[in-house]
């Protein structure tokens, strides 16, 4: 069986994998790895290779999404009816809670339109399916089932029912992938509940969480804090739970402390989680395309954000009066 | 015609195959012990049909496993292309081999691979991963005897040469 072809082949090979042509390839690999490292033109080689690639994600999400199936339909019935009434427990208790935040939210909208602002309670959200595929070992990264052609755009914020989950970071036709916040490469500005501390939250260097890794040191930081989306840098819409404090330490340089922090939302458990559509409110970006000279020249935009307020329609009309009170966008960057 | 083309078809199955099984997800405390299985399969094949794997379809599949992946393009064109050149270089020896050794040598293979893998991580700037991470070849290696009596079997039985 072994021999099936007597070749004479001698016991080192020269001809089949010539020593040039591996240095051809491996260099060719190495060119390939750092331009891509550098340009990032991955996403546009995959945009065009979608066409296959998007049916060998759905087939591979076949074996995952089976399971699940199989799980369900040979479900122990109690566990089916604990789980019903669980559920529907938490869905009274939640509508009962919407129903006294709809006044509130009423009266906050109220409230902000006679502030002027136009930003609302209400959320624009497309809800996505997570696509059960593989991107490699220890990516914290997720594929989603929309794409460009349901509006994804990267840099949507990623929600579950917890709290932030991350941001769309490349978008094919109909799938785009997410990068969570506990990815090394993320990073999302947060604001301790508690104590109103503005710092940023990046994905842990081992995947397991998240850290804060600049904390002043005589900061009020205790384990157990939450932590939420503070706005700033306009990417995420401030307000979002993102994670809890575990534990803080003194850091290795000895300058800040660091906090190890547990994200909220269900990072590796989630099926169902929701795309944010409003892109935040566009105050905190560094330079939005607006050159400074022309809305301070043009008399009505700033007039009417301190003169008679006009009540509801009043600043819809494109460009934004700076706003000199909102948040000083800080040094922190939005994100990666 | 049909009869002559099939050889051909199971090659490219078998390999496509492959690629779907790495992009298959496992459930989170299985997700260290999957095997890297186009490496597995292009080993398979590089001993059993020399003729049919080059570096050049190395280096093509693992481009198309970077495309789905996407990560970094080249990463796995590179380990691929490193892997196939060395089960060339001595694949005369590797198939006398008894099967113990085979196993051993493929357990080599697949840790030079992860030592490569890891190199190209750190470079690019990525943390260097947890212990659990250098399971994976070790599982892999113990696979290559199953895999390689059932890619065999399946081999004979279709008569493929």
């Amino acid at each position: 069986m072994a021999r099936t072809r007597d070749e004479s082949s001698p016991l080192f090979a020269g001809n089949a994998a010539g020593t040039l042509r591996l240095i051809f390839y491996l260099a060719l690999a190495m060119v390939l790895m750092v331009l891509d490292h550098r340009n990032g033109w991955l996403w546009r080689v995959r945009y065009a290779a979608s066409v296959v690639v998007e049916p060998v994600y759905r087939l591979a999400n076949l074996p995952g999404a089976g399971m699940r199936t199989l799980t369900v339909a040979f479900a122990d019935r109690k566990l089916l009816t604990e789980q019903n009434q669980r559920l529907r427990e938490d869905l009274l208790l939640a509508n009962a809670r919407l129903n006294r935040m709809a006044g509130v939210a009423e009266q906050n909208q109220r409230l902000k339109e006679l502030l002027d602002t136009q930003r609302s309670l209400d959320l624009n959200v497309q809800l996505a399916r997570v696509v059960g595929v593989d991107l490699g070992a220890y990516q914290q990264r997720l594929v989603l089932n929309l794409g460009a052609r349901d509006g994804v755009k990267p840099g949507q914020p990623v929600i579950d029912a917890h709290g932030v989950m991350g941001q769309v970071v490349e978008v094919l036709p109909t799938t785009s992938v997410v990068m969570l916040v506990t990815d090394p490469a993320h990073a999302i500005p947060v604001v301790v509940e508690r104590s109103g501390l503005r710092t940023v939250a990046y994905g842990a260097r081992d995947g397991s969480g998240m850290v804060l890794p600049n904390i002043p040191l005589a900061a009020d930081v205790r384990p157990g804090d939450r932590l939420l989306t503070s706005g700033v840098g306009g990417r995420f819409p401030p307000g979002f739970p993102v994670g809890k404090v575990l534990s803080v330490a003194a850091g290795a340089s000895g300058m800040f402390r660091v906090a190890q922090v547990q994200p909220a939302a269900d990072i590796d458990r989630s099926e169902d989680v929701l795309l944010l559509h409003d892109q935040a409110e566009p105050d905190g970006p560094p330079a939005p395309a607006v050159p400074a000279g022309p809305p301070a020249a043009l008399a009505p935009a700033p007039g009417a954000a301190t003169g008679s307020a006009p009540a509801a329609a009043a600043p819809a009309g494109g460009r934004q009066p700076p706003r000199a009170d909102a948040t000083t966008p800080a040094a922190a960057g939005s994100t990666p | 015609m049909n009869r002559q083309r099939l050889p051909l078809w199971w090659f490219a199955g078998t390999l496509l195959l492959a690629l779907l099984l790495m992009l298959v997800p496992l459930p989170a405390p299985l997700e260290p012990f999957k095997p890297y299985w186009p490496a597995l399969v292009l080993l398979y094949w590089a001993l059993e049909a020399e003729d049919r794997v080059s570096l050049g379809l190395a280096f093509l599949l693992g481009l198309g496993a970077d495309l789905f992946d996407g990560v970094l393009l080249g990463e796995q064109a590179l380990r691929l292309t490193a892997l196939v050149f060395i089960a060339l270089r001595f694949r005369s020896r590797l198939r006398f081999f008894p099967m113990w050794q085979q196993t051993l040598a493929v357990l080599a293979l697949l840790l030079n691979d992860r030592i490569l893998l890891l190199m190209v991580r750190v470079l690019s700037g990525a943390p260097v991963p947890p212990a659990s991470w250098w399971i994976a070849p070790f599982v892999g290696a113990a696979l290559w005897p199953f895999l390689f009596l059932l890619l065999d079997d399946l081999r004979v039985r279709l008569r493929i040469q």
